[in-house]
């Protein structure tokens, strides 16, 4: 039953997808919506971006220097660490993780308010294709503007680690700075803004399919924001899963 | 005009239309009347394809609803107005914003044609003035009326009102309907309400058709409301003290002309 239940849902939500991924009535108006939730959805995501980054780099920074102090272990290696989680797991599954609980609770009980109001009934009675107006710029805009964040998040992260070597004396700035310059891959770099993309991908879209689809009132649009964050956090964990091993070995 | 031919809509096993004829015509405001739960929703959601029918025919002037490809279905939706409930007003926009999407949607018109378009839609409605407010900063009864000014700015054919005095205070309702009825016969619209308001019943039923327990049980004007045997009906629009003494002042002035059907 469960499973019959979890199939019906993943092909509404194809049909749903494939409804969103049509040609806009009005490109004009696309791109003025897009920019709209450009606005929305990411440049108000970045002040806790900063924030999560700038607090977890600096604890990160802490932990190593903690942890593998040893006189076997290089000191440098608390830069490089930091470094590596960083931007392996951090600035991307842990960011995204966090927005899938910003943005996607706001992209659900957003579109599910607009369905309980019967907003997007009207829409569709005027013969608009309200998956496509209402859900296609909020994916374009947050998957595009993904990378952005993921990128201040990558240098807020390791400039959190440096005020930790900058304020307390556990570590200097200068190996912590030679630790994050050293084996450095910028591949680490493209396969965190990979994985966003996709994770970028999942929130937007696993969001407003459950805010789509509310039946109800203001009790079921609160639930239905609960479920889009769960629902999107496990597919983020899965999508971590799979793409870390398609990408990094 | 639009006709229906014995439309059947069941939700799981229950029927909640059955075989329900009818026809709405151009230029009159033709109520859908019945009770809570009688499936009157369901035949209005029908109409406007919202509810797909398990049988029948939606016929908009000969063209059938039921049968047409994707593409049909959303020009027909050009000629389509509709007022919900609720209003259904977009909140991030203002009332100009509101009334202009359908014009920036689906015309080819100049930004100039647009809003002086739009704006002797708001005027129509009484509503200027308001054009820069947010829904969320004008009254219920304004909200209707923006709707409505929403409905009309692409000269829609047909009118579709769901329940348009809901919530709404007597006063309110009749410039509501007063408002219905003129553009109504203005702009020969077939305007279809789905109403249990007794007054909008009495004061602009043109043409009303009673639905009970999905049944279609009667059809008639407002004036034959008054002298019809049909007991369903009577306990439904007379139910109230007040209607039933306005039937009997109506009887003993001999006030009524038609007959019952």
């Amino acid at each position: 039953m469960i499973l019959t239940d979890s199939l019906a849902t993943f092909g509404r939500y194809c049909l749903f997808v494939r409804r969103v991924f049509a040609l806009p009535d009005r490109f004009k108006i696309f791109l003025k919506r897009t920019v709209q939730e450009v606005s929305k959805l990411g440049l108000d995501s970045i002040p806790l971006v900063i924030i999560i980054s700038l607090f977890i780099g600096a604890v990160i920074a802490i932990q190593m220097q903690l942890n593998i102090s040893s006189p076997l272990i290089p000191a440098y290696s608390v830069g490089l660490a930091t470094r590596e989680i960083i931007l392996l797991e951090f600035s991307n599954s842990i960011l995204c993780l966090i927005l899938a609980g910003k943005v996607g609770s706001n992209i659900a009980s957003e579109i599910g308010t607009m369905r309980v109001t019967e907003q997007i009934d009207a829409l569709e009675i005027m013969g608009v294709n309200s998956a496509n107006f209402l859900v296609l710029p909020k994916i374009v805009a947050f998957v595009g503007f993904m990378p952005v964040l993921v990128v201040l998040c990558m240098g807020t992260s390791l400039l959190g680690g440096y005020l930790v070597a900058v304020v307390t004396d556990i570590i200097t700035e200068s190996r912590y700075l030679y630790g994050l310059q050293t084996m450095f891959i910028d591949w680490y770099v493209w396969y965190s803004l990979i994985k966003s993309l996709v994770f970028g991908f999942i929130i937007a879209s696993v969001s407003s399919f459950f805010g789509y689809y509310v039946k109800g009132g203001a009790l079921q649009v609160g639930k239905a924001s609960t479920d889009a964050v769960v629902t999107s956090s496990v597919f983020i964990l899965l999508f971590d899963v799979i793409l870390t091993k398609l990408l990094l070995q | 005009m639009i006709e229906i031919k014995n439309i059947t809509k069941s939700f799981d096993d229950r029927t909640v239309l059955h075989s329900i004829n009818a026809t709405f015509y151009t230029g009159k405001t033709n109520l859908i009347i019945g009770q809570s739960g009688s499936g009157k929703t369901v035949l209005m959601k029908s109409l406007v394809g919202l509810v797909t029918p398990e049988e029948g025919e939606i016929l908009f002037d000969g063209r059938n609803l039921l049968t047409m490809a994707d593409e049909e279905i959303i020009n027909l939706r050009k000629e389509i107005g509709m007022l919900f409930q609720g209003s259904a007003l977009f909140d991030s926009e203002t009332v100009l914003g509101n009334v202009m999407f359908p014009l920036v949607m689906f015309t080819n018109k100049s930004k100039a044609e647009i809003l002086e378009r739009a704006m002797f839609c708001i005027e129509r409605v009484n509503l200027l003035g308001a054009e820069n407010k947010y829904p969320s900063e004008i009254s219920g009864g304004m909200q209707k009326r923006v709707a409505i000014a929403r409905a009309i700015a692409l000269n829609p054919k047909y009118l579709f009102c769901d329940e348009p005095n809901s919530g709404l205070d007597p006063k309110t309702s009749i410039l509501i309907d007063e408002l219905l009825h003129d553009i109504t016969h203005e702009y020969k619209i077939t305007t279809v309400i789905n109403t249990h308001d007794m007054n909008s019943v009495l004061g602009i039923g043109e043409n009303i058709i009673f639905i009970n327990k999905g049944h279609r049980e009667w059809v008639g004007d407002m004036s034959m409301i008054y002298t019809t045997s049909n007991q369903p009906l009577n306990d439904f629009v007379f139910a109230t003290r007040q209607f039933r003494e306005v039937r009997e002042y109506v009887a003993e002035h001999g006030l009524i002309q038609s007959s019952q059907k």
